[in-house]
């Protein structure tokens, strides 16, 4: 690997080093690709599956203690032990690492979602019904859209702690920067390494959250002419 | 032997867990870990939490605080603190587990104080309690299911974590599953799993246990207040 080649030629051992980012920026490169492709994977899987399953919960009151159970006790589990139960069966890869964090995101997602569908004031529900919504209209035009703002807090806690969490995907060879920072801890402890990975994986959180609060704003012009 | 089956014969050998280097020792290792940062963790942020919370200022810094720690990978911490002045070993560990047990602790601190009832503490304020009185006598008892909730939310959380330790040889429960990772996916496969029903199991069980602790230390007049106080502090770690 190419790894290591400039540690000879950096004097020292810095916390960051231009030179180390230089002469590696294929590695560093592909790796915050795979993990940008990999969070952005799981929190898509994620989004499509927990959706119904909050619109599920909400319309279907005696689903609801059921499904918060389950993801409570789920997200109780250490992502460390998820992966453990999952490679055996999916194999050392991407696909392991896919599956465990877009399950934990999946968890976030359906709370939030959740507790924003939750949030519909009863009166709002009545009107639309009043007005001869059907329950997939009433969903559609009106439910979801309310929930929105709890649907995308959900979303975003999602990404940012994806993007952290991908990084124990190491333990499959599969950790996108988490990769960078732990081949620079038995590299001989290269600390350039280990920065660089651990500065673009806050970055990266940083910038999708940014990204989201952008669309957010976006998908909610009614909130800001509320606040104005 | 399909990989669960070869699970429950490693877990069924004794010497699997009295060996040095076993479940047992590996459990101590876990436990210590975990308690030390979490008493860490207690230690700054519970003082930092309520003092914000009387005064009524730092609302924004805790949020901070808990965004923060959220984007940060328990990888890199664990990788980056062995490195600086703390060195190798038991302290690196112990500190960057619980830099990720500051957050629950310091927002349910934080909220504790903040939600007790205006008229309560214009009550103690009118019997003449000075401001550490009105904090320790009033405030201070009306926080603690808030701060039992934060507790258990950061225990969790740091046995859960404490199991990445393993990725820098810090010891614990973990270890068991790396070194399952270690050997071929066949032949550890069953290592892997009962690694991981240990891990996860003592994260449950901690859970479950400081549940019941939670709902004994809350007196019974708050134990209403007790889901809200969850629910609460959830929305501020989660940034809402």
């Amino acid at each position: 690997m190419s790894l290591h080649l400039s540690y000879r030629a950096a004097p020292g051992n810095p916390w960051f080093s231009w030179q180390y980012v230089r002469d590696n920026s294929d590695t560093i490169l592909a790796a915050l690709r795979e993990h940008a492709w990999l969070t952005g994977r799981a929190v898509l899987i994620a989004a499509l599956v927990a959706l119904p399953l909050a619109v599920a919960a909400y319309w279907f009151r005696s689903l609801s203690g059921p499904i918060l159970a389950l993801t409570g006790v789920l997200y109780t589990i250490p992502s460390l032990a998820l992966f453990a139960f999952l490679a055996p069966y999916l194999g050392i890869g991407a696909i392991t690492v896919l599956s465990g964090v877009a399950l934990y995101a999946l968890l976030v997602i359906v709370r939030n979602a959740l507790a924003g569908l939750n949030q519909v004031p009863p009166e709002v529900r009545e009107a639309a019904e009043g007005m001869g919504y059907g329950r997939w209209g009433r969903l559609f035009r009106i439910e979801l859209p309310l929930a929105l703002p709890g649907i995308l807090t959900g979303v975003r806690l999602a990404t940012v702690s994806t993007v952290a969490l991908v990084t124990v995907g190491v333990v499959v060879g599969r950790g996108g920067l988490g990769q960078l920072i732990f081949a620079g801890f038995q590299n001989n402890f290269y600390k350039a390494e280990i920065m660089t990975g651990t500065v673009l994986c806050v970055l990266l959180a940083l910038v999708l959250d940014l990204l989201l609060a952008g669309v957010g704003r976006l998908l909610t012009p009614w909130l800001r002419r509320r606040a104005s | 032997m399909n990989p669960v089956e070869q699970a429950v014969v490693w877990l069924n050998d004794p010497l699997n867990w009295t060996n040095p280097g076993g479940i047992l020792d590996r459990l101590g290792e876990h436990l210590t870990i975990s308690a030390l940062a979490v008493l860490l963790g207690c230690l700054v942020a519970w003082p930092v939490g309520l003092w914000l919370g009387h005064s009524g200022r730092g609302g924004g810094a805790v949020l901070l605080v808990s965004n923060v720690t959220l984007a940060v990978p328990t990888l890199a911490l664990l990788t980056i603190l062995p490195l600086t002045f703390l060195g190798f070993g038991r302290p690196a560990v112990v500190v960057a587990l619980a830099v990720f047990a500051v957050p629950p602790l310091l927002a349910n601190a934080y909220t504790g104080v903040r939600q007790a009832d205006p008229e309560a503490r214009d009550a103690a304020r009118g019997m003449g309690l000075s401001g550490g009185q009105l904090l320790r006598r009033v405030e201070l008892p009306l926080a603690v299911p808030y701060l039992a909730a934060g507790f258990r939310t950061a225990a969790v959380q740091v046995v859960a974590t404490a199991a990445l330790a393993s990725f820098v040889n810090g010891g614990g429960l973990g270890q068991i599953i790396r070194a399952g990772f270690g050997l071929d996916i066949a032949a550890g496969g069953g290592q892997i799993i009962a690694g991981g029903v240990l891990v996860a199991g003592l994260a449950l069980l901690v859970e479950g246990v400081l549940a019941l602790v939670e709902r004994g230390v809350t007196p019974r007049s708050l134990r209403r207040a007790r889901g809200a106080a969850n629910r609460r502090a959830a929305d501020a770690t989660a940034g809402s």
